[in-house]
């Protein structure tokens, strides 16, 4: 295994077969949210978007639960919910859901991009929101487009919400210019401060022009072409990655910036396709990595040597245990992710410890029971997880955050790492 | 279909999950789509609870659809049992499971498990989530307690001479608002009286619990909501009557144990004289003067808003403006209480009608769930929380039930504390040209920080910035002059706000441009009752 390779070059690494690595598959209960979650951040985003959900009064109540305070903000997403009436008969259910997008848009003028979001029950009923989203695009032309996607818990989980619907963007992308110097394309929505913050590490590079997807305006998609250097920000992109790859786009394999490694990693992968020089490299880095550096150095001392055990998620449990064991020294007991992208990850897996513990899927039951056995001294789980695993005396890390927080890039790096630190500190303050 | 952006209440499988959880030695089975799980958290991160959930979703994605979706429940269920070793099992389909048209039940017969299992119909695009608690309440007394239902037309036979009379609890769940805190204090009130609780269900109780239902004398039923259905049937079948008056402020807790001490056979009068709440003095003392008429909008699930419309009426002297609820099972309940207000019950799931209902009315107090929270916090209303849903901050660590003596005084308490907060702004406001107190100043405890707008969160900023864009599509407002600005900021910040919108209405309906201090006191008069 290739864990102790200089980092200069991890893309050198990145062919490590995943199958070196202990893969452990399972099926059975997966204690995982479904792709709708993915709304919760993205409508944040894209400010000019919004999302609506063709769904049941569970779709509804499972969003203003992840939502929590936000829905109290008039925020960009609401649930179409199905009734009785919509079951009877197809439709009867278009024309359901023209009446309450066209109620929607009479509310919302501002809007200009509206996602129609399937849900298990609308893809049960097969409900084409494909023709729908074509048909009230046709309506509402100019002011208004209408995309769709799926976030249904039986096509997606949790994050995969979020490829789904860069996926349904990408058609949606202007052609590049023919002849058009390279560019960057960073997929991935990433909080506006990172997004700032890499902006300005490119410039630093003489990287230009570098784009977004997903843009903060709908009226504002990046143009993809045969000269688009796709840098993926996220682990979990397979579709969009896909689907930006058909129209031209080259992926840059690298790991993923999460510390002061991964960033300068994903960075240095950046840099490599754009001939920046060393020099210039380390100039654009150098102070970055070095209050990166600083920060971790600090938090070491408490996580250094405690083992860590993550149950699937958001995709980026890789990534996160590839940081935690060699920028901090954790010990990775097992990594659970609810779907391993072999080749978006081979950078990442290419750097985990020999022989480290990976599962995709889940049996919730069954790897509870792992979990207990390995007596982890932190472990990384959903809220439906965290109380109770604490009851039993483990202390846990709620894995949701991970997406909330902003975490990516060297001004991040220690906020990671405290994210991960707080609860063993708060095990050592609370003595009743 | 139906445009949705919060709603009240959650599926009806939701409401079973609220019976499974509060049970213990019941199993859940829930034929469902991967995702679904989510309803896991509102147990362990709302309620706070220490154990997942006794619940098992099959988690079923696309790839599982062309295939034996059966075969992957029955496996679910087999495997349920063999861990958890439940002594009841629930089973059933969330909305998605139910299109697909498996037979939970018919499955899990097959299954020959040595316990009860006991099949739910919830049907998911009718019902709610309380309708789907009553429902599976009602449906596990059945089962469990049916066995030993004496032949239909059977007497109740009379109490042994020398036995404490006793009746069961009926209601509590999982997740319901101060269900914990309310059981003890009705226990302790039936103490008083003498009377025995034999089984509190579904919080707490085991199905073995369930199946000696029909032994007690009688039922309180403490929630409608969620225990009504299978008290009727209890009283059907095993002749059990029901108290059904909710022991919710001190005339409804004096009612409450008249009504129990009748159907007990037992004397009211000792229980009446020694137990009393500390806040019909306080309603009293002089201090609770200004508390004279203000008014107030209720709203919440029928139950605590027909409660606490006479607790507000006749127990603090407030006027109900309006009142209202999302459960329509009781919107009968809540229209006849609404009329001996003089008022129109609303009877609504959207928010938003809630919403521009608060707004009409301006009323001085919000009670109301955690949506209305939120309403009277745009609205800049003082509130109070009455009712379900609710967030973590209403499953409380310290002792705060809302029923018998002790929840008479919580309801004082939290009413009129942010009335009185409201109070006490007014009187740092009426020093406001003091220097500590200066027009800059934020009424705060922390003097040095005081000047400076509290750091909007992005939540908040984002929140101001819809509220501006929505009030820059409106019709051109008046504009301020300095002067009436000036007056306006010397008016108390709690009724500033209303000032504010009064005096720009004023000027819109007169479609005056600029509103001077004389428009801000032609409004005042225009508007004051």
């Amino acid at each position: 295994m290739n864990a102790q390779t200089p980092l200069a070059s991890p893309i050198a690494t990145a062919s490590a077969p995943a199958a070196e690595q202990n893969i452990l598959r399972e099926r059975g209960q997966r204690e995982v949210f479904c792709g709708l979650t993915g709304i919760v951040w993205l409508h944040r985003k894209i400010q000019d978007a919004f999302f609506l959900v063709v769904g049941s009064r569970t779709c509804a109540h499972l969003i203003q639960s992840a939502a929590g305070v936000m829905v109290f903000a008039e925020p960009r997403f609401a649930t179409a919910i199905i009734d009785e009436r919509d079951l009877a008969g197809l439709a009867d259910a278009n024309d359901e859901l023209d009446r309450v997008v066209a109620k929607l848009i009479e509310r919302r003028p501002d809007i200009r991009l509206l996602f129609l979001v399937g849900s298990c029950p609308s893809e049960v009923i097969k409900l084409d929101l494909s023709r729908a989203a074509a048909r009230l695009s046709k309506v509402f032309s100019p002011g208004l487009r209408v995309l769709n996607y799926s976030g249904s818990g039986i096509e997606t989980t949790f994050t995969q919400g979020e490829d789904a619907c860069l996926a349904s963007l990408v058609p949606e992308l202007p052609a590049e210019a023919p002849g058009a110097a390279p560019s960057l394309l960073i997929a991935g929505a990433l909080a506006d401060v990172v997004e700032d913050q890499f902006t300005r590490l490119f410039a630093a590079m003489s990287i230009a022009p570098v784009r977004f997807l997903p843009a903060r305006n709908s009226q504002d998609l990046p143009p993809v072409g045969p000269n688009t250097r796709l840098l993926l920000a996220q682990p979990f992109l397979a579709e969009t990655a896909r689907a930006l790859e058909n129209r031209g786009a080259r992926r840059i394999s690298a790991p993923f910036p999460l510390g002061a490694e991964g960033t300068t990693a994903w960075l240095q992968a950046a840099a490599d396709q754009f001939d920046v020089d060393e020099e210039t490299f380390d100039a654009a880095t150098a102070a970055g990595r070095e209050r990166a550096g600083r920060v971790l150095e600090r938090h070491r001392p408490s996580l250094a040597g405690k083992s860590i055990f993550f149950f699937p998620d958001s995709q980026l449990e890789a990534p996160l245990a590839r940081f935690l064991s060699r920028e901090l020294s954790m010990r990775i007991v097992e990594v659970g992710a609810p779907y391993l992208h072999r080749q978006h990850l081979a950078a990442e897996l290419s750097l985990l410890p020999a022989g480290t513990m990976l599962s995709e899927g889940q049996d919730v039951d069954r790897q509870l029971d792992r979990c207990r056995a390995a007596k982890p001294d932190l472990t990384v789980c959903g809220l439906g997880l965290a109380n109770p695993l604490e009851a039993e005396g483990l202390r846990t890390k709620w894995s949701i955050e991970l997406l909330f927080t902003p975490i990516q890039g060297y001004e991040q790096a220690g906020d990671l790492a405290e994210l991960f630190a707080r609860p063993l500190d708060r095990q050592n303050r609370l003595k009743a | 279909m139906q445009l949705t952006v919060w709603t009240y209440e959650g599926p009806p499988h939701v409401g079973a999950m609220r019976v499974a959880t509060a049970m213990e030695g019941v199993h859940y089975v829930l034929h469902a789509p991967q995702g679904d799980t989510y309803a896991d958290l509102l147990f362990t991160m709302i309620e706070r609870r220490d154990r997942r959930p006794p619940v098992t979703y099959t988690t079923f994605q696309a790839r599982d659809l062309g295939g034996d979706t059966a075969e992957l429940f029955k496996t679910a269920a087999r495997d349920a049992y063999r861990r958890f070793k439940p002594e009841a099992m629930i089973v059933g389909a969330s909305c998605t499971a139910e299109l697909i048209q498996d037979d939970p039940g018919g499955l899990a017969r097959a299954l020959h498990l040595p316990i009860p299992v006991i099949p739910l119909d919830l049907p998911s695009y009718q019902r709610k989530e309380n309708w789907g608690a009553s429902e599976t309440f009602y449906q596990l007394a059945r089962a469990l307690a049916g066995a030993s239902a004496p032949a239909p037309g059977t007497a109740r036979p009379e109490r042994a001479e020398g036995v404490k009379p006793s009746c069961n609890l009926l209601g509590p769940t999982a997740l319901g608002f101060r269900h914990r805190d309310d059981v003890r204090e009705v226990t302790a009130l039936l103490a008083a009286l003498g009377i025995e609780v034999k089984v509190v269900a579904p919080l707490g109780a085991r199905p073995k619990d369930l199946a000696r239902l029909g032994e007690a004398d009688f039922n309180v039923v403490l929630y409608p909501e969620t225990g009504l259905q299978a008290a009727e049937w209890l009283k059907r079948t095993f002749r059990q009557p029901l108290v059904k008056t909710s022991p919710i402020g001190v005339i409804g807790v004096r009612a409450f144990i008249e009504e129990a001490a009748l159907i007990a056979g037992v004397d009211p009068g000792p229980t009446l004289k020694a137990l009393a709440a500390r806040s019909p003095w306080y309603s009293r003392s002089v201090d609770s003067t200004y508390l004279t008429g203000k008014r107030v909008f209720i709203f919440g699930d029928a139950t605590h808003v027909v409660a606490a419309a006479q607790v507000a009426r006749d127990e603090l002297g407030f006027t109900v403006a309006g009142m209202g609820t999302y459960s329509r099972e009781f919107a009968r309940d809540v229209r006849v209480a609404a009329a001996t207000h003089n008022i129109e019950a609303l009877i609504t799931e959207d928010y938003l009608e809630v919403e521009a209902e608060i707004a009409k009315l301006n009323p001085d107090l919000v009670l109301g769930t955690q949506m209305e929270r939120h309403i009277a916090k745009r609205l800049r209303l003082p509130c109070a929380v009455i009712s379900a849903p609710v967030h973590v901050q209403d499953f409380p660590a310290r002792y705060s039930p809302q029923m018998g003596f002790e929840g008479a005084n919580v309801i004082f308490d939290s009413w009129v504390h942010p009335l009185m907060m409201g109070l006490e702004e007014h009187l740092l406001s009426m020093f406001r040209e003091d220097f500590e107190f200066s027009a800059a100043a934020a009424p705060s405890h922390l003097g040095a920080h005081s000047g400076n707008e509290p750091a909007a969160s992005g939540i908040d900023a984002a929140k101001t910035e819809e509220t501006h864009s929505s009030q820059a599509s409106a019709a051109a407002p008046a504009v301020w002059a300095i002067d009436a600005e000036k007056e306006l900021g010397k008016i108390p910040f709690f009724v500033r706000g209303r000032a504010r919108r009064n005096a720009e209405r004023f000027a819109a309906d007169r479609g005056i441009a600029t509103i001077t201090m004389e428009t801000l006191y032609d409004a005042k008069s225009h508007y004051s009752r």
